[in-house]
């Protein structure tokens, strides 16, 4: 396969995972209540799709596995592709989109898979009904998600952790947004620069939709 | 009069590690070309019997992209749209030190000192960088019309002069902007319609195999490039590269 294919496949897998942390956020927004009872209620929603959540989740995950896979193999070419570098490299800047985001897709991408495993570690696979973490939804037991997750972020470390990583998060997506649209080959002269703008604005906007999320669980709690 | 330090990369051959070396040189004016301030080391050291520092040049007037040297960490140096041989040495203090390098990218390997073989890009033009003509006379002036924006938009991506300047700015090594600026220019043209579709699957395929790297728009090319060819050809070329997949063209 061809560098520019296998772009294509970052570009395409990177949208869709653009496409989940939106609604990702979506569905947390309901966090930013008084009350357990919206989020635990989505929670329990979603939940109630039963083996198509699990399909979701699969799915999820193989287009996460083929971003990180086709990212790390793409680095390693372009790495092989210097095998000696310069002693001074400056960047000569300009009307660029060289920035600390686009020169660092690689580093802010692994932080983001320790923090995916991490995120995932704690709360998706983190204690549930069995260990008391449980609620009462339409007189059925459901799993107390919010009580996990106010506990976690009672703890200000943990809200550094999510806060910092919400960050690298912004620094990936200020690039990685516009970046697959042009991987794709999908941007004209016209639009390469709106969509620069709108992937910034967009970056910022879940960065902060998230990263509020732990500070606002910590002080309301 | 200026006088200037010079750290500047030596190797003897390719297979030599290399080292930097310094030297002061004065006597510098302001209004002599980057090359020029070179020019006057090498008599300096040919004079002491010592090998002058080899580099490639050939027109010194921006046009045939033979030159081209990473200056203190810039491809063709810190002004913008120029080459290293116009490149004046006003642009630098007296007193300055300046670190030399040649294009680094395992495409390039280096030959003598500031002296790179991109041979690579000749097997990339080679790959698919032409068009199929008949031979015979001449077509007539106005038998192929070709709107402006059309002549334009191909003028700009042919305005390249193959220095490999993308290749050596490219954080990925990446020769992205230089495959592209060739695919795009034929890709709009009519007489390039023949060989579209197989001329972006060749030349990919032959960058790839140089061993070039990715590229993740970065941009770094178009800052370096002395032409000022713009990455909105690298999107042709992924747009001409997929549209080539999705008709099933022959590869």
């Amino acid at each position: 396969m061809t560098t520019v294919a296998k772009k294509f496949i970052m570009a395409l897998s990177g949208l869709a995972l653009v496409g989940f942390v939106i609604t990702h956020l979506l569905g947390n927004l309901t966090l930013y209540s008084h009350t357990d009872e919206p989020f635990n209620a989505y929670a329990f929603k979603l939940h109630s799709f039963g083996s198509l959540l699990l399909v979701a989740e699969v799915g999820l995950v193989a287009i996460f596995l083929t971003h990180i896979v086709y990212g790390l193999t793409a680095k390693k070419t372009s790495l092989s592709a210097r095998p000696k570098g310069y002693r001074v490299w400056r960047s000569k800047g300009g009307e660029t989109p060289s920035n600390i985001s686009s020169r660092n897709m690689a580093i802010s991408g692994s932080i983001l898979l320790a923090f995916v495993l991490l995120h995932v570690w704690q709360f998706r696979f983190g204690p549930a009904i069995e260990a008391g973490y449980v609620t009462t939804m339409h007189g059925e037991q459901a799993r107390d998600l919010h009580r996990l997750i106010v506990e976690t972020f009672k703890n200000p470390a943990w809200v550094a952790v999510y806060v910092a990583a919400m960050l690298f998060l912004g620094l990936h997506l200020r690039h990685g947004f516009w970046s697959a649209f042009q991987s794709a080959g999908l941007t004209r002269h016209n639009t390469t620069v709106k969509l620069r703008i709108f992937g910034g604005l967009l970056a910022a906007a879940l960065t902060v939709g998230f990263l509020f999320i732990p500070v606002y669980i910590y002080f309301a709690f | 009069m200026m006088t200037l330090n010079l750290e500047i990369w030596r190797q003897k051959n390719s297979q030599d590690s290399g080292r930097f070396a310094t030297y002061q040189l004065s006597g510098i004016t302001p209004d002599m070309s980057f090359l020029e301030m070179l020019d006057l080391l090498n008599e300096q050291l040919i004079k002491k019997g010592e090998a002058p520092v080899e580099f490639d040049s050939d027109c010194r007037e921006g046009i045939c992209g033979s030159c081209g040297l990473v200056i203190n960490g810039q491809a063709h140096g810190k002004e913008m749209a120029t080459t290293t041989c116009e490149l004046y040495m006003r642009h630098f203090q007296d007193g300055d030190t300046i670190v030399i390098e040649p294009w680094r990218a395992k495409a390039f390997p280096v030959l003598r000192d500031l002296c790179v073989d991109r041979t690579a890009f000749d097997r990339i033009i080679a790959a698919g960088g032409y068009t199929s003509a008949k031979s015979g006379p001449h077509p007539d002036g106005n038998a192929i019309l070709i709107s402006k924006p059309v002549a334009d938009s191909a003028m700009e991506s042919a305005t390249c002069i193959g220095c490999g300047a993308c290749v050596a700015a490219c954080p990925n090594a990446s020769a992205s902007l230089f495959t592209a600026a060739k695919i795009s220019q034929l890709a709009v043209l009519p007489q390039g319609q023949v060989e579209r579709g197989r001329r972006v699957f060749r030349m990919v395929r032959q960058m790839d195999a140089e061993g070039f790297g990715n590229c993740t728009n970065i941009g770094e090319c178009r800052a370096a490039c002395p032409k000022e060819i713009s990455i909105d050809n690298i999107a042709t070329m992924k747009r001409e590269y997929a549209a080539a997949l999705l008709r099933g063209d022959e590869s």
